[in-house]
Order: structure tokens, then sequence, then C-alpha cells
């Protein structure tokens, strides 16, 4: 773990040092541009620290490798980018099936498929919500510098052990590739989150409670994991609908219920402005210029930035959508977070898309000013 | 061990849900017996993962243990992160061939390339019984399923060969016939330091033996009796006469470095820095 004080470092090595002070022991990946620079950081620190970092031999594995090792009781993480993230899918839904606390970095390029893969992306704002098949609810954090690849990541695992759940770590090829100063707090000023484990002979490992306890293997416990429906001590019930129905609404409730207690979001002059930009990742940081600049010409103009993308913000948007009259969401996509905006806000303001799929060209200040003096 | 010992012992008190005549009755019964014989009064000392098919039951939930029952394929990989995490437990993954050398092949080969040190134990009936019959990647040449209603138009993998070739440390393939042979090899597999493979060639009367034409599990058995050839009168034979014939026995069995020895010693290394 790296000594308090300033550093000067690139996302992808705040982010593997975070997770190493969120207390990180197991990490697998399969190596896709641009996330390939965490694996390469982990598997030279990790060890040190006595925690393993194995290369498998594709995504599918990676993540199978990091469920069973949490099921250990170890902190476990994999690292990938669009193209690896969707062929995690199936197992992020096993993992929310089986309660089992994981980190998944997704560093977003240009997509779909191949794309541009050296270029930067926004594209899987979507596919962190919805990718795996079935009744969902995700946690998902998305960074916008390299301090906060740093702190999002240490709240990434402080959710996936607090929910029992996965948390995707939603960054980009800007972000993650970027080099930046970072300060690294002392360690009594970072607050480190472990799962509740069992007491001695309590069977009830899946339900009972919003949050059930999380035994690990080879503690006495015979804990039936399994990825059917089960019932609250784990064991598979195919056939019963009351079964399924109670323990779906719960994971996902465990979720929805606390939505105010894991989202987090920062904003400016949202109670006084008439053009709210909402922005997450990257782009976010042409917003700040583009805010200052209205502001100047006279425009009241404030931002929301999504630090949790998912469960979505819906509160602190429809408190925007009151004041402001319109709302601008830019995005290195064909709308996602707009489509969402959209539906939230309810006619409330008038919701307009700000999109650019140029192979990684970043949305510029000077087009988001362009936008707001449009809407003016 | 006492005579009046029971497999139950081991197990939960859950009905298994397979068909009457299934193999997999068999390969849960020699199992819980060669742990017993092995002198583990409880399955403390063991992780079993599975994934998807009916030989992914025979652990979950039914063994009293901890067990982890995961997606179609993937039960190696996760294998993969409980034995790195736990070196001390006995790891073992139970699954078809579906799920072993369909679905989740190439995990298989990596784990005998590593030498992870865990035991998979594959369940071969020949078919995807679950799912109802269909072709399987170790269904005979020219067999019916309901994916092959004309006959097999492909060849079946020789699993046991494969992983041999990949590198394990010990690999034994019998059927259900040969319930001394498969504890032996289990009780080796268990004890092997290195990556262990199982295979045992297994009755589906429901999915496969219909079709198939056999009667009932008991025509199986006994096609499986007349059929089983061992390795040294396999090597007398061409690859014709081999046809139809299940090549038995110990394939491999050899000393090697394993994945968590060779993990453990990079961690200690990298620690001393």
């Amino acid at each position: 773990m790296l000594a308090p004080g300033t550093y000067f470092m690139q996302g992808s090595q705040a982010l593997a040092e975070a997770a190493i002070t969120a207390g990180l022991r197991f990490f697998a990946g399969y190596p896709i541009t641009p996330a390939s620079e965490i694996a390469e950081h982990l598997a030279k620190e990790l060890p040190k620290r006595g925690g393993i970092a194995i290369q498998m031999e594709d995504e599918l594995a990676s993540i199978a490798a990091i469920i069973g090792a949490s099921w250990t009781g170890a902190k476990a993480m994999t690292a990938t980018s669009g193209p690896g993230f969707s062929l995690m899918q199936e197992n992020i839904g096993l993992a929310f099936m089986t309660e089992t606390p994981i980190v998944i970095a997704d560093m977003q390029r240009a997509g779909p498929s191949t794309g541009q893969a050296t270029k930067c992306g926004q594209g899987d704002v979507m596919q962190a919500r919805w990718g795996t098949h079935g009744d969902y609810a995700s946690i998902t954090l998305a960074p916008n510098s390299v301090q906060e690849m740093f702190d999002l990541t240490i709240k990434a695992f402080n959710l996936s052990e607090k929910y029992r759940t996965p948390v995707v770590l939603l960054s980009d090829e800007i972000i993650v590739h970027m080099r930046e100063s970072i300060t690294i707090p002392p360690k009594n000023k970072i607050e480190i989150v472990n799962r509740e484990k069992p007491k001695k002979g309590e069977t009830m490992f899946f339900g009972g409670e919003e949050v059930p306890p999380m035994p690990a293997v080879g503690e006495g416990f015979n804990v039936t994991v399994t990825g059917s429906t089960h019932d609250e001590y784990g064991i598979r019930v195919t056939a019963d609908p009351v079964v399924h129905r109670k323990l779906v609404e719960r994971l996902v409730g465990k979720i929805q219920n606390n939505t105010d207690k894991i989202v987090e979001v920062e904003s400016y002059n949202i109670g006084d402005c008439k053009v709210g930009i909402v922005s997450f990742g990257c782009t976010s940081r042409a917003v700040y210029e583009a805010t200052e600049l209205a502001n100047k010409k006279g425009i009241k103009t404030g931002f929301i930035r999504l630090k949790t993308l998912w469960p979505f913000p819906e509160k602190q948007i429809k408190a925007l959508a009151k004041t402001a009259e319109t709302i601008i969401v830019p995005e290195m996509n064909l709308r996602q977070v707009f489509l969402e905006v959209k539906r939230v806000a309810e006619g409330a303001a008038k919701v307009i898309p700000l999109n650019k799929v140029d192979g990684g060209e970043m949305i510029t200040p000077e087009e988001i000013l362009a936008k707001i003096i449009r809407s003016d | 061990m006492s005579s009046e010992f029971s497999v139950k012992t081991y197990l939960r008190d859950i009905r298994p849900p397979f068909c009457a005549g299934c193999g997999a009755f068999t390969v849960m019964n020699t199992f819980l017996r060669t742990v017993n014989e092995m002198g583990y009064q409880d399955l403390c000392k063991f992780v079993f993962c599975s994934g998807i098919g009916c030989s992914s039951w025979i652990p979950s939930p039914h063994f009293k243990a901890d067990t982890i029952h995961v997606t179609h394929g993937r039960s190696i990989p996760v294998a993969t992160g409980v034995k790195l995490m736990r070196p001390n437990l006995n790891v073992v993954v139970f699954g078809g061939d579906g799920d072993i050398v369909g679905i989740g092949l190439s995990h298989l080969i990596h784990a005998a390339r590593r030498n992870l040190d865990i035991t998979v134990v594959m369940v071969n009936n020949m078919i995807y019984g679950m799912t109802g019959g269909q072709v399987a990647p170790t269904t005979p040449s020219k067999a019916f399923t309901t994916t092959t209603p004309y006959g097999n138009f492909e060849r079946p993998l020789d699993a046991s060969k494969l992983v041999t070739t990949a590198g394990a440390c010990y690999v034994a393939r019998w059927t259900t016939m040969h319930i001394g042979q498969l504890k032996e090899s289990f009780k080796t597999a268990i004890n092997t330091k290195g990556f262990a493979f199982v295979e045992v060639v297994s009755q589906c009367p429901t999915a496969f033996g219909r079709r198939a034409g056999f009667k009932d599990a008991g025509e199986m058995l006994r096609w499986f009796k007349a059929n089983s050839i061992t390795l040294e009168e396999a090597n007398q034979l061409s690859e014709e006469e081999l046809t139809d014939k299940i090549v038995v026995g110990e394939f491999a069995k050899k000393e090697a470095p394993s994945l968590t020895e060779t993990v453990y010693a990079v961690l200690k290394e990298a620690q001393k820095e």
C-alpha cells in the first residue's frame, strides 16, 4: 500500500493501488486495451502484499475465478473493456444471484465490437445496467479524474462488501491512461468496509435479512452457493414461484431501497440555473469549463456530474429539472444517459442530447458552450 | 470403516433428482465411499464446484459440504479462484461432458496446462441429458439424438487423451461398471499434487439409451462391460478397430510442480524484495 502523500500517476495505477488499499487479495484478468495496465500493475504489486494476480484464458474464466476467490473470503477484482465486459455478463448475473462481492473495472473504448480499441468511448452505460439477463440491479460508479479513480475504486469495494453484490467501476480510456497528481490520504482517513460474516452455527446465508452474512468456504458452514433460484439456506428451488419472487425482489430491492445511501453526485449551481448539464466520466471535465464560460456570458448554468451512474440518481435529476429550463446531456455515445435523464425529467425541463462518437475525440467545452448558447 | 457405513453420512436429506437407472447415483455413491475409505469423517476439507447439467447436481446441494454451483462450463475457473486462495482444501469439480468438454473445454485444457491442483470428475454420458438428449461433443458417430435425427455426423472427442496431452498429472477413465477401479482412481486423484482428471463413462438411459436402442440402464451397463478394453489392449488395435470401444485405465500418472506451489513460490519471492 502506498504511503500517504502526493503522487503523480496514471489512472490505471491509481485504480490498482486503491484496490490494494481496499484489501484486494485476488485479481484475475485477460489482456485488453485500454485495461491491460491495471493487470500489469497488479501483477507486480499484489504479490508483494501477499495477494495473487493471475492471467486467465479469457474473460469468462477471469470473472469466474474472482467469484471463486470471493467465496474464500477474499476481496477480488477483474479489469476489462467493452468486449471483455460483454463476455463477463453471464457471470455478473451469477455474482448478483449468489450475492458475491466482486469489483469489475470496465475501461470503456469506442465500440461496438472491436471498434477503435485504443480510442475512448462511453458506450457501456447501458451494458453496465442491463448487461446480464433477467432482473438485475446494478451499482456502477464513474470516476472523472485520477484522484477519483482512487477514491471510487475504494468505494466500489466498500459497496460490494456492504451489499454483497458485484460493483462496476465504469471508467474510460481517457481517465485510465491520463496522468495527474493525486493525494493518498492517511490510512485512518480511508473508510474500508468488510463483508459481514456469520456467527458459528448460523445457517441462513441467502435471506432472512436484506443483506445476509456471508460465510467463506472451508470454515465449516457447509454453504451451498447456487446460481439457481434458492431459498434462504441456499437450497435450490426450481419450481416454487414464491421462492423466486422473494429472492429476486430482495436482490433488486437491497440496491434500489438504498439508492440514497449509494448515490453520489457532484453538483454546481443547480438551485439557480437556467441550463443544467448532466454528464459523467471524461466528458464531465469539459463541462467544468463550459459552465464557467456560459456563466461569464450571463447564462445561468449549473451541472450535475454523476459519480454514481447506477442506481440512477433520480432525485438529483428531478430537482435539476424543476429549476432548469433546459438540461443538456453530453456523452461519448449515441444517447444512453440522455434517455435516463429524459425519463426522470418527465417533461419538467427540455432535455437535449449532445453526442459524439468520433473515435475517441472528446466533446470540447466549446461544443458544450455552443449548445448552451443555442438553448438559451 | 464400519460395515454399517452409509453414504447418507455425507448427504443432505434432499432427494436427488436423477432418473431411475442414472449413472450419477453410482458416481455419487462411489465417490462418497472413497472419501470414507480415505478416512474423511466429513467433507469439511473439501470444496465442490460444479456447473450446469445433471452431473453438476451430484455435489450440489446434496453433499454436506461447501458446494459452489455456477454457470454452464465455468466450474473449473471458479475452482481456480477457490484453490489458489485456499490451497489446503481439496477442491473437486463435478461435471458432465457437455459442461466440461463442450462449453467449458478451454478451461479444462488450461487447468491441466497450469497443473492446478484440483480433481475434475467428468461424468461422460455422451449426451446433453438435462435438456432432453441433444448431441454432445462426446456422442459416438452415427448415434441418434434429438438434434441428430439422421445419426451423428461428427466424431466424438477423447477427453482423457486430450487432458493427458495438456499436461495433467493424473488421468483415468472408467465406466460405471468399474466401481473398484473407479474408487482407486478417485483416491489417487484426490491425493495427486497437481491436476487430476477422472472420466466416468456413465449411462443415461432416459436421454441417450432410449434413442440409441438400449432398452434399459442394465443393457447399457452390459454394453459398457462388453466394449471396455484396457489401454494396453487398445495399443494393439488400429483406429478402426477402436471404434465403439471404451478405452479404460490410467492415462497419466506423474509428478510435476503444481500451480499452488509455483504461485506461492512467486509470492514468497516477491515479498522478499
